[in-house]
């Protein structure tokens, strides 16, 4: 049996009581290229966030590669949001791109040579090798975008988890992402991507989660982009379960 | 001094850091630093000041020998621990740890009946994670954000402490408790003990920081990607956390719950100005919360046990001071400097602009520009041209000189280059404005005014691609292109030279 990167059932999280993400059964098969799509407040970083135990969840469970998700951790990579870092933190790219090495050295191992071989290899890759020493403050936003990606690479997973890659950064270097994604999966990777831009929704992913605090559909794009479906997660019928949501964190107080 | 050093090192017989050999080295450096300025002071006080120092140097006294040791060991952890509460942006909250252990210290010596030591350890940590207990319930449970929260606990358990502490001093032991140096610190007052267990905590937190750099490092950076690696990040925060909670509490005698904050953060934040490599910044903090201990110690052993904690801070501010003016990257100086230089720059620019205009209007014939053209191009009197030129002439781009009773400038092929080069980045950004970006042609001038001394090769050149190499701008003037330049530099300069440099288009 194919092994199954990602599979969720019944996962449930909440903010401060406020449930933000209602019982999500997903099975992601391998070698996709996933968009999760749906309106602000949908819950959609909220699902990766969940998925790498960076939040807490309230109830189902969450299973990569078939176990749980500490155990399968080696085997995620994490492009978090550009901004949920300070960038004029004292470090430059490589060290940067070195974290994403950090998983696989254990509590005490030391960056060794072959590490910073695979970070050069991976900033190479994104074309930012030449930046290597630069200080990140000193970085476009496009360019802080790759250096991101250049750390998920060098963690050399199977499954890829990407907040958001595509904000604030230029048209070039959304184009070398989206080309760097494709190889990846040509790898046999399989990649989330949290995406808020529907019209290139359609054209940049195989299969899409459209997301609104549940799970309104999730299959391939053609399938799954119509009028029918979208109208669903971005249409008014949900305030209801967001009023509700807001009552349940009104009694809990 | 050299005998100092020495009895110095045999004293503390340490070498496994290498932040403890930067702390030697600081050290050496002082004697020689602060004897000076004592020096200046007996000339100016009539006491026996000399001599004080030379009791503090020779560390002839048990009382010297701790004191010391015990503000290097404090500017070591205070270094270490700021560092990283300064790039997580939690220095309002080493402020209100250091503030909420004080009623603690006083409870601890209630309990104790005298100044023991690990009482008031204990009762110091106890108030201080208490405090931390009451900052998260406040914004837990509450709409109050949590500056207020910290502003809350911090003032609320101060006040506490100085109650106690007021008590205390009523007591028929309390004139002599020596709880008052907990305010403002006296590292004369530090006890064997005390230096012991100050050892122990910097001790700790330099191999903690050794052994788990890393661990501590993405998680100040990157929270989230530590969680994703499957990382116990939060162990280790809570590790960072106790480091800090120890250090503030040890640290209290010799500097006093009022400024231990400041000990935290103004060495560390001294360092974030002069680095922007996170271990650098370790090691520069360490080596500035030394400095600021030792010279704090000092001079309140010269003004016979004046409160340590303001005179360290005093040190620290100092250090502040000199790499916020000088930092060769952040400093006020050096960015200052930075911005005149480039006025200068632009200023010549615009003057080598005006120069390949007046040739222009000659038709580029004749090699020089006469100075009275040029200012009247400039719109300015003949004698402010005059200094233009000079300026130009001081950085070797163009000569001045006298024919026939008229004063010409001639510019040398590197300045006519750049004269070109920034005529070419007005042109070609006016044009990019016009045709690209569908601007008006009369709105584009001021803008390219201020874009040609800014505009990159590489952008040039993109913006060159990106116009199909055009030959004229909006306003219908010739546009040099660099490439055409140098070829015609190279030809007019060999084989032509009288007529001076030829435009390629000609």
């Amino acid at each position: 049996m194919q092994e199954i990167p990602l599979e969720t059932h019944d996962l449930t999280v909440a903010y401060d009581k406020r449930p933000v993400l209602y019982g999500v059964d997903v099975q992601v098969p391998e070698g996709k290229l996933v968009g999760i799509v749906g309106p602000n407040g949908a819950g959609k970083s909220t699902l990766i966030k969940a998925i790498m135990g960076i939040v807490p969840i309230t109830g189902g469970w969450v299973k990569v590669f078939g176990e749980s998700f500490a155990r399968g951790a080696k085997r995620v990579g994490y492009v978090p949001q550009r901004e949920s870092v300070d960038w004029d933190f004292p470090v430059n790219v490589m060290d940067v791109v070195l974290m994403g090495r950090y998983g696989r050295l254990g509590l005490m191992g030391r960056v060794s040579k072959a590490d910073r071989e695979i970070a050069e290899a991976c900033l190479d890759k994104v074309g930012m090798l030449p930046y290597a020493k630069r200080q990140i403050s000193n970085l476009s936003g496009g360019q802080q975008q790759r250096v991101f990606l250049a750390r998920a690479l060098a963690q050399e997973s199977d499954l890829y988890l990407m907040d958001e890659p595509f904000v604030g950064v230029d048209a070039a270097t959304e184009a070398a992402i989206i080309e760097l994604l494709r190889e990846l999966k040509g790898r046999g990777k399989t990649i989330l991507v949290v995406h808020h831009d529907l019209p290139t929704a359609q054209t940049y992913f195989d299969m899409l989660m459209l997301l609104n605090m549940r799970l309104v559909a999730f299959g391939p794009t053609e399938e799954v982009f119509t009028q029918e479906l979208l109208q669903k997660t971005y249409g008014g019928r949900l305030t209801i379960l967001s009023e509700v949501a807001n009552t349940v964190m009104k009694e809990s107080k | 001094m050299k005998l100092a050093g020495e009895s110095w090192k045999r004293f503390c017989g340490l070498s496994f850091a290498p932040a403890l050999r930067w702390a030697l080295a600081g050290v050496l450096v002082l004697l020689f630093a602060a004897s000076a300025e004592a020096a200046r002071i007996s000339d100016m006080q009539d006491t026996n000041v000399w001599e004080q120092a030379i009791r503090f140097f020779s560390l002839r006294d048990d009382v010297v020998r701790t004191a010391l040791l015990g503000s290097i060991f404090l500017g070591i952890s205070c270094g270490l621990l700021g560092s990283f509460i300064v790039v997580r942006k939690l220095s309002l909250f080493g402020d209100t740890l250091s503030h909420a252990v004080l009623p603690g210290v006083a409870i601890g010596y209630l309990v104790a009946g005298e100044k023991d030591p690990f009482a008031i350890f204990v009762g110091a940590t106890v108030a201080g994670v208490l405090g931390t207990v009451v900052v998260n319930l406040i914004k837990k449970t509450t709409h109050i954000k949590e500056d207020s929260s910290l502003g809350m606990v911090l003032a609320g358990f101060y006040g506490i402490g100085i109650v106690l502490m007021n008590r205390i001093q009523k007591l028929p032991t309390g004139t002599q408790s020596g709880v008052n140096k907990f305010l403002f610190g006296q590292a004369a007052a530090v006890s064997p003990t005390e230096v012991w267990m100050i050892a122990g905590v910097a001790v700790a937190a330099v191999l903690m920081v050794l052994l788990f750099y890393r661990q501590f490092l993405l998680g100040s950076f990157d929270i989230g990607f530590a969680r994703s690696l499957g990382l116990p990040a939060g162990l280790f925060h809570y590790l960072l956390m106790m480091l800090l909670a120890f250090t503030v509490v040890v640290s209290l005698q010799a500097v006093g719950a009022v400024l231990v904050s400041a000990m935290l953060v103004i060495p560390a934040a001294s360092a974030y100005l002069l680095t922007d490599r996170m271990h650098r910044m370790l090691v520069l903090a360490s080596v500035f919360g030394i400095f600021s201990g030792v010279l704090g110690a000092f001079f309140s052993f010269l003004g016979n046990s004046l409160p340590t904690g303001p005179l360290m801070v005093l040190a620290a501010s100092s250090i502040f001071t000199l790499s916020f003016l000088f930092s060769p990257k952040h400093g006020l100086v050096s960015r200052w400097r930075k911005r005149r230089r480039g006025q200068k720059r632009i200023e010549n620019e615009n003057t080598l602009k005006a120069i390949y205009q007046v040739r222009e209007s000659y038709g580029f014939a004749g090699e020089g520009v006469r100075v009275k053209d040029l200012a009247l191009r400039m719109g300015e009197t003949t004698d402010e041209t005059r200094r233009r030129l000079e300026k130009l002439a001081a950085v070797g781009v163009c000569d001045l000189k006298e024919i026939e009773g008229k004063s010409y400038a001639f510019l040398n092929p590197d300045g006519w280059l750049r004269a070109c080069a920034v005529v070419r980045n007005h042109r070609l950004w006016e044009l990019y404005l016009t045709n690209q970006a569908e601007y008006e042609p009369d709105h584009v001038h001021d803008d390219a005014e201020v874009i040609e001394h800014i505009l990159g090769e590489e952008t040039v050149r993109h913006l060159e691609r990106l116009l199909d190499y055009p030959a004229e701008d909006p306003h219908g003037k010739l546009i040099p292109s660099l490439a055409d330049l140098q070829r015609s530099l190279t030809k007019g300069s060999s084989e032509d030279k009288a007529t001076g440099y030829r435009m390629p288009n000609q």
